[in-house]
């Protein structure tokens, strides 16, 4: 990675134009070549530094329900769980974390009713509660992740 | 902003990613059968009304060498839960703000914060640091580190 990977990190986390060609625009305030910032930014996609290049959607506006969720699972029965709650295809991450509440996942589904059946499900297939804490504000951070 | 069938369709051909190629919006439209200029105006418009949050690089902390990525959840009354969720958004560290509901009387923290940090020492330096400058010490709050990371994608839609 260089200084113009860099750069297009900390300059394109938000903003893309949309307009015709807008890869040129960008590259153009880079000062680089389109095809130069195509290949660097295919580079970053398969090295998995970048897990998409495109839009973050706002789920609940898009009608879907979305959640932070978080489980007390022993370290003994940790990796029978993660399997049965990984199969479930509205659990978006599913992080381990070095605490009593160790298992950590966002449910991302169509709507927001299936937040509260797919806890219940999951619940059930693992037989350990899901305690659920669904957004009630958001404090805005601005785009700042910088490398 | 009400979604027509054909706003999802829009929805789920560039949810994985725009191509790279010189007419992105023109290589969507194909696929769904509209125009590049219907598929930018409707982008344009999905922006404003903030159905897209936002637009660009996506990136994966773990990658690019932040390894150690911290919640940190703070235990705050009604009454000062603004001024503190503020206070700690506005620091470079800290990359996510949320407050969320309590579950009592197992989980008593109603703000998360996510610090992302290139080592589990620097970040808890982090964290002692902004205990200090915004006066945060009266509150219960504890780091909780990553520790493996099962899965991660974005959410998926239709």
């Amino acid at each position: 990675m260089d200084d113009i990977d860099r750069s297009i990190i900390n300059n394109l986390q938000g903003g893309f134009p949309i307009c015709d060609h807008p890869y040129a625009v960008v590259a153009e305030q880079l000062g680089i070549d389109e095809a130069d910032l195509h290949n660097r930014l295919q580079q970053m996609l398969e090295k998995k530094q970048l897990s998409r290049f495109g839009p973050m959607y706002h789920a609940e506006r898009l009608g879907g329900g979305l959640s932070l969720c978080a489980m007390r699972v022993p370290e003994a029965d940790f990796e029978r769980v993660t399997e049965q709650v990984n199969a479930f295809p509205e659990v978006a991450h599913n992080y381990a974390r070095d605490h009593e509440f160790s298992m950590w996942f966002v449910l991302g589904t169509e709507t927001p009713e299936r937040v509260e059946e797919t806890c219940q499900e999951i619940e059930k297939a693992t037989g350990y509660k899901v305690y659920n804490m669904p957004k009630k504000q958001e404090f805005f951070v601005g785009l700042k992740f910088e490398v | 902003m009400v979604l027509s069938e054909q706003d999802c369709q829009l929805i789920a051909a560039i949810q994985g990613g725009l191509p790279l190629v010189r007419h992105p919006y023109a290589e969507v439209g194909k696929q769904i059968g509209w125009s590049e200029d219907q598929v930018v105006t409707r982008i344009g418009e999905m922006q404003q009304s903030g159905i897209i949050k936002r637009f660009g690089v996506i990136v994966r902390h773990h990658e690019l060498g932040y390894t150690a990525n911290a919640m940190v959840v703070w235990n705050v009354p009604d009454q000062r839960l603004d001024v503190v969720g503020e206070a700690l958004a506005e620091q470079a560290c800290v990359t996510l703000c949320y407050q969320r509901v309590r579950r009592l009387p197992e989980w008593p923290y109603n703000l998360f914060s996510m610090i992302h940090g290139r080592s589990q020492g620097r970040v808890t330096a982090q964290v002692e640091q902004l205990v200090d400058e915004l006066e945060l010490g009266d509150l219960p709050h504890e780091i909780l580190f990553s520790g493996q990371r099962f899965k991660q994608r974005g959410a998926r839609y239709q």
